[in-house]
């Protein structure tokens, strides 16, 4: 069984904006995904409608047995707990330490003080932050802010990461370290990741499962690929 | 255990940002503050005029005359008929002579001028269990043959009856335009604390808090509101209507108008204050939670 399965997705935005074209595709349990495209390929409507901020307007979205595309408002939040999101802008509490930031996510769904703490700090150590617990964001640069924001997101041991262009904001190197970080996660504990950017050096350097949107449709679905500048071209 | 330490830091956070949009709580809080006096003293008063007008009530007589010609026989059968009635409570035959002889008792005058051949006429003292269908029970008693006058001091009881329903509902009118502006002042309160914890509210959603989690604090914000803007007009009420019930010893208008003792009474009041300001409190933040978190 696949653990993702998305169906004939349509989306049209309530302005007319076609952003995403009759899309099928699966991922497997423990894969490593990019999704690569231009700007207004799609990329985030994807994304925004596997963690169900939005709807698709047709067809189905299943993430382990659950149809997403069904989900009723009120019943969210249990998806988002079974799911980390990373997004570029790292979205941390500016007036809370590394260690509260992380240990936020779990205190919002009510755990225990013991399980908070274990959890946390082995998030953050798995992201290489040991060493800054006790400090605020304000005092870190973008890609341990990144890292921060990706700790909580693996914090309640998700079985599924999303990233929306988790290295946007950073340059080269703290975007390899990010990368870095999220294949560790990928290898140690088995967590399936989907990762949306358009940096072609990343997608390239890695090798890894890669689907292609252009204007809101599935154009490439490769299990080794790159971002292949004729096929951008070409297309 | 979860759910305390949840509440806890809900309570904590309520404080903080109360003191953070320091103005605006002060104006919903003081505006609560004026509404809970008002409704405070209009629970003073209507308790008051309803244990008045019980007592007063329970004095109310029916008195009903029969022809001259009624004889002892139709006084005992008719008595009987009007016993049976729904609304009767209890009835009494007074009849002329002894209404000739009381008259007498109370007046030296009456003594003297009464004729020989008693001029008075039979009656009965009827009592009513509902005051308030008293006039169809008089018109029932009225149809009745050998009934030749029949009165109950209706002015005296139709005039304060409508008396305090005016008052009454003048105070609920003032109530509820304070009670709007209220929520209204609370709503706006907490539509400032969402917008200030917009970031960490969009966080919350996005890791999982359930929908209630997001929610309550923001509605314990409202109710600290109502708690805050309580405790003033619980002090003024409480230590009012002692005071005043110390001064006028108990009554007003000399012996007529007795007053509610205030122990335990004025506890029940505070606590009837309490109770609504939060629920004012909540009202309000139940509002801002609805149209500004789409949750
Ligand atoms: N909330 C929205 N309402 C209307 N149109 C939107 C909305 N979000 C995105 N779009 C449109 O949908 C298309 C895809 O956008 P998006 O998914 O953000 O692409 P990407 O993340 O690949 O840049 C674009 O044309 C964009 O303008
Ligand atoms: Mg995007």
């Amino acid at each position: 069984m696949d653990f993702i399965s998305i169906k004939h997705a349509n989306k049209i935005y309530k302005n007319g904006v076609t952003a995403i074209y009759d899309l099928s595709l699966k991922i497997k349990k423990g894969d490593f995904v990019f999704i690569i495209g231009g700007s207004g390929s799609g990329k985030s409507t994807l994304i925004k409608m596997l963690y169900r901020e939005e709807r698709p307007t047709s067809g189905e979205i299943i993430i382990g047995g659950l149809n997403v595309a069904k989900l009723r408002n009120s019943k969210v939040y249990k998806l988002r707990r079974k799911l980390g999101i990373v997004f570029q802008d790292y979205r941390l509490l500016p007036k809370l330490t590394v260690y509260e930031n992380v240990a936020f996510a779990l205190e919002v769904i009510g755990a225990k003080k013991e399980e908070i703490k274990t959890k946390t700090l082995k998030a953050i150590d798995l992201v290489g932050l040991k060493s800054k617990t006790r400090t605020y964001p304000t005092e870190l640069s973008g890609g341990e802010q990144q890292r921060v924001a990706i700790a909580r997101a693996i914090v309640n041991n998700p079985k599924l990461l999303i990233c929306d262009e988790p290295t946007g904001n950073l340059d080269p190197d703290m975007s390899k370290e990010i990368v870095d970080v999220l294949e560790t996660i990928n290898r140690e504990v088995g967590t399936t990741i989907i990762m949306a950017t358009h940096d072609r050096e990343i997608v390239n350097a890695r090798k890894r499962h890669v689907i292609m949107l252009k204007d809101g449709r599935l154009i490439k679905d490769n299990e080794k690929g790159t971002y292949d500048n004729e096929i951008v071209e070409n297309v | 255990m979860r759910l305390l330490r949840m509440f806890r830091r809900n309570v904590r956070d309520a404080f903080k940002s109360v003191s953070r949009n320091f103005s605006l709580s002060i104006a919903s809080i003081s505006c609560i503050s004026i509404t809970l006096i008002v409704v405070g003293l209009s629970l003073l008063l209507s308790f008051n005029v309803n244990n008045f007008a019980d007592t007063i009530k329970k004095d109310v007589t029916i008195v009903a005359f029969l022809d001259k010609e009624t004889t002892k026989e139709e006084l005992e059968n008719i008595k009987n008929k009007i016993q049976k009635m729904d609304n009767v409570e209890s009835i009494e035959i007074k009849t002329k002579d002894e209404a000739k002889e009381e008259m007498i008792k109370e007046s030296e005058f009456v003594s003297l001028t009464m004729p020989e051949e008693n001029p008075l006429l039979d009656s009965y003292l009827i009592k009513v269990t509902d005051i308030e269908k008293i006039k169809d029970t008089v018109e029932e008693i009225k149809n009745i043959e050998s009934i030749s006058a029949i009165n109950y001091g209706e002015q005296m009881v139709d005039k304060l009856i409508s008396a305090f329903d005016l008052i009454q509902k003048i105070t609920i009118i003032i109530v509820a335009i304070l009670i709007l502006v209220t929520v209204f002042l609370i709503i706006n309160t907490i539509k400032l604390t969402i917008f200030s914890r917009k970031r960490e509210i969009s966080i919350m959603r996005l890791v999982g808090a359930s929908n209630l989690t997001i929610k309550v604090p923001f509605v314990i914000e409202g109710m600290l509101i109502g708690v805050l803007g309580s405790i003033i007009p619980i002090g003024v009420i409480v230590y009012g209507y002692v005071v005043f019930y110390e001064r006028m010893e108990g009554h007003i208008f000399s012996n007529i108008i007795k007053l509610i003792e205030p122990e335990p009474f004025i506890y029940f009041i505070a606590l009837f204050i309490l109770g609504i300001g939060i629920l004012v409190g909540m009202i309000g933040s139940g509002r801002a939670v609805r149209k500004y978190l789409k949750v």
